[in-house]
């Protein structure tokens, strides 16, 4: 009886697994960083993080919980709120739309698919910051920001699928 | 066998359905948050600020390890240049001492002046000194986060400042967090003068490491070098603190360059200056 409380327990805190490390690179990507001659970039961590789990395990990390983490970011980072909020929920819906192109695929692949939703996600994030902002935004600091997220997709990617090997292995 | 499978179709059917209302309810939802967000209402001040003021604890625990880290990295990096510095330093002292003279001087005339005039002497300002946490700038904002609020007397509008100029204005205060505006960002203006012309303009952000300068009077010639400080104009900001110098003319429009050194924000010193400023008295309403 009191196993299966605590064999539950741990099942459900290993499925919130995506969440948290969702968050994590959420607030991670937010931390002021020192290196010097770098800017702040705007590189996007939870994207990362939403389009692996959007493949790998989409039932652990459900829309709302998108919209809920995309909500956060927007109201800690002073961004036009709502802009961030929706293109975390437009990767994810792109990611789950495609899912069976991806899942199980060699990792090039599936980099690539991140290439191309996260091009369309950031282009759409500039024009939306544009329309709210009320004027063209220097395009350059977007650029960087996706090479720079597109960048370390795949070490982010690597440690994802190192805790999805490690804590969902059971589940 | 063909009654299950038809049951499990439409089941299947009913849960897609399921799924893409879901979809279209959080995309309207997204939609939603950005038109309430356009309109600026104190509800999502209050949340914003109650969400930074609840992860700033969070962010400074994790920005400690890094801080040590990088610190390592300078100690390090200082102890190879400890001899160039040491000339370099005694230099600077030589020169220092001659303008503490001539600063002493002027203090002194300021003074004496001062009393023939009786002029009003203006409020002393306080300051708290407060370490970094969150950088968001990004592609879309440029916004740091203090770990100093309300609770440590950060007032909005206090000017944000490092030892070599001018950063920001905070622009919300929780209890124990507050958020700093840059100059950079695209939605800060702040009234400048020229020190050496003492023409008057706004200095506005563009997310680019180089704000404009907006609403220059016709006619005034600016050259590479002029330095850039803060103006009276507006009561946001005291006069003359140092904010950037143009560093080239290019077409005919200035080019500004910040003395704030964006890599190395740690600490911050939070001013006020107990001005009746723009940001107090409400929503674009000026004094």
């Amino acid at each position: 009886m009191t196993f299966s409380i605590f064999h539950q327990l741990d099942n459900w805190a290993r499925n919130l697994a995506p969440f948290a490390l969702t968050m994590l690179s959420l607030i991670i990507g937010n931390m002021p960083l020192h290196l010097p001659y770098f800017v702040p970039l705007g590189i996007s961590l939870p994207m990362i993080s939403v389009y692996y789990w959007a493949i790998h395990r989409p039932g652990l990390l459900p829309a709302p919980v998108v919209f809920l983490v995309g909500l956060i970011g927007d109201l800690m980072g002073a961004a036009p709120l709502g802009v961030g909020t929706l293109l975390l929920l437009l990767v994810y819906a792109v990611a789950l739309s495609q899912r069976r192109l991806f899942f199980g695929q060699p990792f090039l692949v599936v980099w690539w698919g991140f290439m191309m939703i996260a091009a369309g996600a950031m282009s759409l994030g500039w024009i939306l910051s544009s329309i709210v902002g009320g004027g063209a935004l220097d395009p350059k600091p977007t650029i960087f920001a996706y090479l720079m997220t597109l960048a370390l997709y795949p070490a982010l990617g690597d440690l994802f699928a190192r805790a999805q090997r490690s804590f969902l292995r059971s589940a | 066998m063909n009654l299950r499978g038809g049951s499990a179709v439409r089941l299947a059917s009913a849960k897609a359905w399921l799924h893409r209302g879901t979809f279209v309810l959080l995309f309207g939802a997204a939609f939603a948050l950005m038109v309430l967000g356009k309109a600026d209402t104190p509800l999502i001040e209050r949340a914003r600020v109650s969400v930074i003021d609840a992860l700033s604890p969070i962010m400074e625990g994790l920005a400690k390890p890094i801080a040590s880290v990088r610190q390592l990295y300078d100690n390090a990096r200082d102890f190879w240049s400890l001899r160039e510095q040491n000339a370099s330093l005694k230099a600077d002292q030589e020169r220092l001492l001659e303008w503490q003279t001539v600063a002493r001087q002027l203090q002194a005339e300021n003074d004496a002046l001062r009393a023939m005039l009786r002029l009003v002497p203006e409020p002393s300002a306080t300051f708290v000194t407060a370490r970094v946490v969150a950088d968001n700038g990004g592609a879309f904002v440029r916004t740091v986060l203090v770990t100093a609020g309300l609770r440590d007397g950060v007032r909005k509008g206090s000017v944000a400042m490092t030892g070599e100029g001018v950063v920001g204005r905070v622009a919300e205060v929780g209890e124990h967090s507050a958020r700093v505006l840059l100059l950079s960002d695209i939605s800060s203006r702040i009234p400048v003068t020229i020190e050496r012309t003492r023409d008057q303009a706004i200095l506005a952000g563009d997310n680019s490491d180089n704000p404009r300068l907006l609403y220059l009077p016709h006619g005034s010639a600016l050259t590479p070098g002029d330095r850039i400080v803060t103006s009276t104009a507006g009561g946001a900001f005291p006069g003359g603190l140092p904010i950037g110098q143009v560093v080239a003319i290019q077409d005919g429009v200035p080019i500004v360059q910040l003395f704030v050194a964006w890599d190395r924000l740690e600490y911050l010193r939070l001013v006020d200056y107990k001005l009746p400023g723009v940001l107090q008295s409400g929503a674009g309403k000026l004094q």
